[in-house]
């Protein structure tokens, strides 16, 4: 019934589903769409993050509704939201714990990809898009700090629109187009609230590309390996619904626990303090999720010269700013600096192992960001950035060629099944009770 | 089709680009211009709008800042630091004078001073006066040393906390990340002791 290619339902729904096969398309896309049977729970975040961005949506909605994009009012309305719009608290805590969430599943979401392999042919489009996104959700993440107008939000604005001032010749000008004024002021603050208003629907947008450049392949596997034919599959709905629900509620616990008792904990104390563009606060700092790149923007403290010459090429301000930039275009280009034929990382012996040093690596430059720009955690930062930008165009291309990866097994059901192919009718058999 | 078009089945210009393809170009060119004309208005609405650019020039009375006072003005939404430095301040700077800075400009090319064989001039001979944009060249943080009791860094000058940038006596960078000096923004005597921002 499910292949025919038609929707059972009421004669409505068929009458609509000729004209405009919608329904046909959301059960072949969702319910019928075979994946393969072996996803561990690593493979919950894709969907966690989906959800993620609906609530962020959700509450951001009606938070903009009691927001005022305005210098002088913005501080005092996100403090009337808290005290006396009715579970504005609430809403609110929600939505700034949401980006925080966001990010924490996402990076899992990544860090998944890397380790199974997912970004490597087909689904290197998949994987860009991916890329998109996480920039994307960074660009509103950063404007919609800066919306309640505290001190983090100015300073944290100031230093990053300052960035684009490393660029050579027309540096100036473009920061002053981002600004609107000669300064982080009331003309910024209103676009950035434009824009993280609108961001948030092109992340939409781009999320359906990249579900449908998924469901061009279908899911990548602990495995790594391609499925062999029915036996492999399994349908959507009901076994990873219900596999992705589970996951969501204990999600959902974890996120209702932070931001009932630690609302707090992720954010940083400054931003109760109203925007002061005469005193700028001792130590600035960017949210968690964007430290491992602050530590790399900071990392490059010296300029870099033609040797003997003292003729500068690359300023200290525009080298970390290159740096932070290429550390996400590295991103991007990893399916192209990762040949390796074997996707998993279960059956890459010494890959494995330096995934988790770049694991590794990636906590220890989030906390160089998180501590002051000296002595010490600068030299730490500039190892640890050495060792990120090693590990995409030194390791890996050399792992692609001198690893010896071990053998892969036949089929996804074989360890399962023990047999292989012989099976496919007991696969078939959970597709009709669906 | 073009061919037939273009003379019943006689091949026009075969080799070189046919009529046709001279007006895609054009035509092509045309609306790239076109658009470029129309999407220009909606990016220049970013920039800075009048009435920001009409508040660019701030007026300061400098009479009441006594050798060793600094006061901090707002222009163009930043903070300039006014400092009226003595005489050993600014004898450290033009000491201090030399190429290896990594922002090399002698202290006299950073003051401007009244114009000269004015009464202004004779009053003032040598401005003791420094005017800087108390913005870090870094990353644009506000450099702490205005205040009495503030950290002024190693060189007397200001010290930016953010990033760790010490700046001299001159406003000049003198250790640490920030790439320039403090800028001098552009001010004139007005009379002997006020002096117009920008």
């Amino acid at each position: 019934m499910a292949s025919n290619g038609t929707a059972p339902g009421s004669k409505l729904v068929k009458w609509i589903d000729h004209r405009l096969p919608i329904f046909t398309f959301m059960r072949h896309e969702t319910h019928e769409y075979p994946t393969p049977r072996n996803l561990s729970y690593w493979w919950n975040f894709g969907s966690l993050a989906g959800i993620v961005l609906v609530i962020m949506i959700a509450t951001g909605l009606v938070l903009a509704m009691q927001y005022a994009p305005h210098k002088d009012l913005a501080f005092d309305s996100v403090e009337r939201i808290m005290r006396d719009v009715n579970g504005g608290w609430l809403l609110r805590y929600i939505h700034m714990n949401g980006a925080s969430f966001f990010f924490i599943v996402v990076y899992i979401h990544i860090f998944r990809g890397l380790y199974y392999g997912s970004y490597k042919p087909p689904r290197e489009i998949l994987w860009l898009l991916g890329v998109l996104i996480l920039l994307l959700m960074m660009g509103t993440a950063f404007m919609g700090y800066v919306l309640p107008w505290g001190q983090m939000s100015l300073w944290g604005a100031t230093v990053i629109t300052n960035l684009f001032s490393a660029i050579p010749l027309v540096g100036e000008s473009i920061v002053e187009w981002l600004w609107g004024g000669f300064s982080v002021d009331n003309p910024t603050l209103n676009r950035f609230f434009v824009f993280h208003f609108l961001l948030p629907f092109v992340i939409v947008a781009v999320v359906f590309l990249h579900l449908w450049a998924l469901h061009r392949f279908g899911s990548n596997n602990p495995l790594g390996i391609d499925a062999k034919g029915p036996q492999d599959k399994i349908p959507f709905h009901p076994y990873y619904t219900v596999k992705d629900a589970f996951g969501l509620g204990v999600f959902l616990i974890v996120f209702a626990a932070v931001v009932s008792f630690a609302p707090n904990f992720m954010g940083h104390p400054d931003n109760y303090i109203p925007a002061n563009p005469l005193v700028t606060p001792p130590h600035i700092v960017p949210e968690w999720y964007f430290l491992p790149f602050y530590a790399m923007l900071r990392a490059v403290d010296f300029d870099i010269a033609i040797p003997f010459t003292g003729i500068v090429i690359i300023e200290a301000k525009l080298g970390g700013v290159l740096v932070m930039f290429g550390s996400i275009a590295l991103l991007a280009l990893l399916p192209w600096l990762d040949r390796s034929p074997v996707r998993s990382g279960r059956f890459r012996p010494v890959f494995k192992w330096f995934f988790w040093v770049f694991a590794l690596d990636c906590v220890i430059l989030g906390y160089c960001g998180s501590q002051p720009a000296e002595g010490g955690w600068i030299v730490a930062a500039q190892i640890a950035t050495l060792w990120y930008f090693l590990h995409f165009l030194a390791i890996l291309p050399l792992l692609s060629i001198l690893e010896r990866p071990k053998p892969l097994p036949a089929s996804i059901g074989e360890p399962v099944l023990k047999g292989g192919g012989t099976l496919a009718g007991a696969a078939a058999k959970p597709m009709e009770k669906a | 089709m073009s061919k037939a078009l273009q003379g019943g089945g006689q091949p026009v210009e075969e080799q070189g680009g046919t009529r046709r393809d001279f007006l895609y170009l054009t035509a092509g060119a045309m609306g790239a211009i076109g658009t470029a004309a129309v999407v220009w208005p909606f990016i220049d609405s970013l920039n800075p709008a009048q009435d920001a650019v009409a508040l660019a020039s701030v007026e300061v009375d400098l009479s009441p800042v006594e050798v060793n006072q600094a006061i901090t003005v707002m222009w163009r939404g930043k903070p300039i630091f006014i400092r009226h430095r003595d005489r050993a301040e600014i004898e450290a700077a033009e000491a201090a004078d030399n190429d290896s800075m990594p922002d090399p400009e002698p202290d006299r090319q950073r003051i401007v001073q009244p114009p000269p064989n004015t009464p202004v001039a004779a009053a003032t001979p040598d401005s003791d006066f420094l005017v800087v944009v108390g913005v870090c060249t870094h990353l644009g943080c506000i450099p702490l040393g205005q205040k009495p009791g503030q950290p002024r860094g190693d060189y007397g000058g200001w010290f930016c906390p953010c990033h760790g940038s010490h700046y001299d006596t001159s406003g000049r960078i003198r250790k640490g990340p920030a790439p320039k000096n403090l800028a001098v923004p552009p001010y004139n005597y007005l009379e002997e002791k006020q002096i117009l921002i920008g």
